[in-house]
C-alpha cells in the first residue's frame, strides 16, 4: 500500500501536466460563410491555470488551426514537345486545406523535435503522405511543393513569436483565415510547453460552414444535380428573355 | 464588393465580373459573336478554377444565345430544319466532349487539352480571319469586286439529301450532322458556344446563305449550350449560378452598347479588329504553355474521380 502510494506520488511528480491547465476563449467558435464572405479573423485568448508555483523552465505556447484535410493529387510539368505538360503524379494522403500554427517564441526554444514528431505539430508533419509511385523519383519534393503553394498563397501560415505572452498566465494571438476557406471542423490545438516539452494540451473545434443562399446552393448542386442544372438553366433563359424584352421596349421608348 | 461564389469556392470583386461580362458583353454586341471564347480565358485569368469556368461559360452562353435568337425568330432568320440537324449532331458532340473532358480531368491534363485546344483554334481562326480582312480593305481600297468561291463538288455527292427551304439548299445531312458533332465537343471542352468555328463552317462549307447563318446557329447553340450544362452539373458538379449571373447581367448591358458601337464601324475593320483581338488571346494562352511557369507543380483535390 505505502509503495503503491509512493509509486503514485512519483508519478505525480514526474507529471507536471497536473500543475498547469490551458483555459481558452475564442472570439468566435463558428465561422459563417455567406455571400460577402472574403477572410475572417480569429482572435484566441487564454490562461493558464496553475496550482503550483510557476515552474523555472522556459515556458512556451504553440496554438495550431487545421482545416479539415483531404487526399491531393500533386502533379509535376516537364518540358515535352516544346511545351509544358504534367508528367508525373503523386497522391499526398490527407493535407488539411488550412493550416496555421503561431508560437510564443523561436521554433527551437518552444518545442522539441520529438514533441513536434508526437503531436504532428509543425506544417511537415501535418501533412501525411506515403507510398508515392516507385516511378517516381524525388517524393518529397512533391510534399514540399504543396507547403510551398500554400505557404505562398496563405493557406499555411507559420507565425514564430505571434502568440503573446504575459506573466506566465496570460496568452494571445489571431489567426488570419483566408477567403477560400472549405468548410468543416477547424481543429484547434494549444500546446503548453516547459523547455520545449508539452506540458498541457487543450483541443476545440471551430466550425465553418456555409450558411443561407451558400450552403443552399451548394448543397443542392451536390444532393440534386438534375434540379440544380435545370434551375441554372431557368435562371439562364429567363434573364436572356428579359433582357431581350427590355431592350425591345427602351428602343420603343 | 468581394462575392463568394459557393461552388467555384473562391472569393472575388463582384464588380470585377460585371466588368469582364461587361467588356465581353460590348465585343460580341460589336461582332456578332457568343463571347465565350473570351470569356472563358479571362475566367483562368482572374483565378476562377478552369474546370468550372469552361462549365459556367456553357450556362451563360445559353442566357446571350437564348437573348439573341429571339431578335432572329422575329426576323425569321432561322432554319429550323437545318438548326434541328446540326443539333442532333451537337448534342453526340457534346456528350463526347464531356466524357472526354471528365476522362482527361482524371488524368489530369483537362488543363492542357482546354488551353490546347484554345491555341489551335484561335490561332487559326484569327489567322483565316485576319488575312481575309486584310484581303478585303485592300479590295475595298482598289475597287474591285469580290471574286466568287468555289462550290464545294465532293459535298453534294453524299447521301441521304434532304431539302432545307429556309437556306435554298438540297445537301446531304452528313455535312451538318459533322459540322455539329465537332461545334458539341468543342462547346464542352472550350466552355464555348463555338458561334466563332460554326458560322465560318456553315457559309463555307454548307454554303447557307448568310443571313440565316447566325440565327440558325445561335438556335442550335442554346441547346447544345444547355444540354453541355445540364451534363457538367450532374457529372461533376462545377457549375456556378452565382458567377453565372454576374457574368450575364454584365454581359447583356455591354452587348448594347457594343450593338451601338459597332453600327458606328465598317464591317472590313470590325473583322480585323476582331482577328487582333482573338490572336492576341492565342498568343498569350500559347506563351503560358511555351514559357517555364514559375511553378512547376500544382495541387488537385484528388477526390474529383
Amino acid at each position: 500500500m505505502r509503495a503503491r502510494l509512493a509509486v503514485a506520488l512519483l508519478l505525480l511528480a514526474a507529471l507536471p501536466v497536473r500543475g498547469e491547465e490551458v483555459v481558452l476563449g475564442l472570439s468566435q467558435n463558428s465561422v459563417s460563410i455567406d455571400t460577402t464572405f472574403s477572410g475572417s479573423q480569429i482572435l484566441l485568448f487564454g490562461a493558464i491555470k496553475r496550482e503550483v508555483a510557476i515552474p523555472p523552465d522556459e515556458l512556451g505556447v504553440v496554438v495550431t488551426i487545421a482545416g479539415p484535410s483531404q487526399p491531393l493529387d500533386v502533379r509535376r510539368k516537364e518540358r515535352r514537345f516544346g511545351i509544358w505538360v504534367n508528367v508525373d503524379a503523386v497522391e499526398v494522403d490527407s493535407a488539411p486545406s488550412f493550416y496555421a500554427v503561431a508560437t510564443s517564441g523561436p521554433w527551437d526554444d518552444v518545442l522539441t523535435q520529438v514533441e513536434d514528431l508526437r503531436h504532428k505539430i509543425s506544417i511537415p508533419r501535418a501533412i501525411r503522405s506515403v507510398g508515392a509511385p516507385s516511378t517516381v523519383e524525388r517524393a518529397q519534393d512533391f510534399t514540399d511543393a504543396v507547403i510551398r503553394i500554400r505557404t505562398r498563397n496563405g493557406a499555411y501560415q507559420i507565425r514564430e513569436g505571434a502568440v503573446e505572452l504575459s506573466e506566465q498566465t496570460l496568452f494571445r494571438t489571431s489567426v488570419d483565415l483566408p477567403s477560400n476557406l472549405a468548410e468543416g471542423g477547424y481543429v484547434t490545438r494549444i500546446f503548453l510547453t516547459r523547455s520545449g516539452n508539452v506540458v498541457s494540451e487543450y483541443e476545440t473545434v471551430i466550425d465553418v460552414r456555409k450558411v443561407g443562399m451558400e450552403r443552399w446552393l451548394f448543397e443542392l448542386s451536390r444532393e440534386n444535380a438534375m434540379i440544380y442544372g435545370l434551375m441554372s438553366l431557368a435562371i439562364a433563359i429567363a434573364a436572356g428573355w428579359a433582357a431581350s424584352m427590355a431592350f425591345r421596349l427602351l428602343r420603343r421608348g | 464588393m468581394q462575392i463568394y461564389l459557393p461552388i467555384a469556392e473562391v472569393s472575388v470583386n463582384a464588380f470585377l465580373l460585371l466588368g469582364l461580362g461587361g467588356l465581353v458583353g460590348v465585343l460580341s454586341g460589336m461582332f456578332g459573336v457568343g463571347g465565350g471564347f473570351l470569356m472563358t480565358p479571362l475566367l483562368f485569368f482572374i483565378g476562377i478554377p478552369p474546370p468550372v469556368a469552361v462549365a459556367t461559360g456553357a450556362n451563360q452562353i445559353v442566357a446571350s444565345s437564348f437573348s439573341a435568337v429571339l431578335a432572329h425568330f422575329r426576323r425569321r432568320a432561322v432554319d429550323l430544319r437545318m438548326g434541328t440537324v446540326l443539333l442532333i449532331g451537337g448534342l453526340f458532340g457534346a456528350a463526347l466532349g464531356v466524357m472526354l473532358f471528365n476522362y482527361l480531368k482524371a488524368l489530369g491534363q483537362v488543363d492542357l487539352l482546354v488551353t490546347l485546344f484554345y491555341v489551335v483554334f484561335l490561332g487559326i481562326i484569327g489567322m483565316l480571319m485576319f488575312v481575309e480582312s486584310l484581303r478585303a480593305i485592300r479590295r475595298a481600297r482598289g475597287g474591285k469586286p469580290a471574286t466568287k468561291r468555289k462550290k464545294h463538288t465532293w459535298i453534294q455527292k453524299l447521301p441521304l439529301k434532304m431539302r432545307f427551304r429556309a437556306s435554298g439548299l438540297y445537301i446531304s445531312v452528313i455535312p451538318p450532322l459533322l459540322v455539329g458533332l465537332s461545334v458539341g465537343v468543342l462547346a464542352a471542352i472550350m466552355g464555348v458556344g463555338g458561334g466563332f468555328i460554326m458560322v465560318p463552317a456553315m457559309i463555307y462549307l454548307l454554303g447557307m446563305p448568310t443571313k440565316v447563318v447566325i440565327g440558325t446557329s445561335l438556335f442550335q447553340i442554346i441547346f447544345v449550350a444547355a444540354f453541355t450544362t445540364m451534363l457538367h452539373a450532374v457529372s461533376s458538379q462545377i457549375v456556378d449560378v452565382v458567377l453565372a449571373v454576374l457574368l450575364l447581367v454584365g454581359g447583356v448591358v455591354g452587348a448594347q452598347f457594343g450593338t451601338r458601337i459597332g453600327s458606328k464601324m465598317k464591317a472590313e475593320q470590325l473583322r480585323i479588329l476582331l482577328a487582333i483581338l482573338v490572336l492576341a488571346v492565342c498568343f498569350k494562352l500559347g506563351l503560358d504553355l511555351l514559357i517555364e511557369p514559375r511553378e512547376v507543380y500544382s495541387i488537385s483535390s484528388a477526390d474529383a474521380s
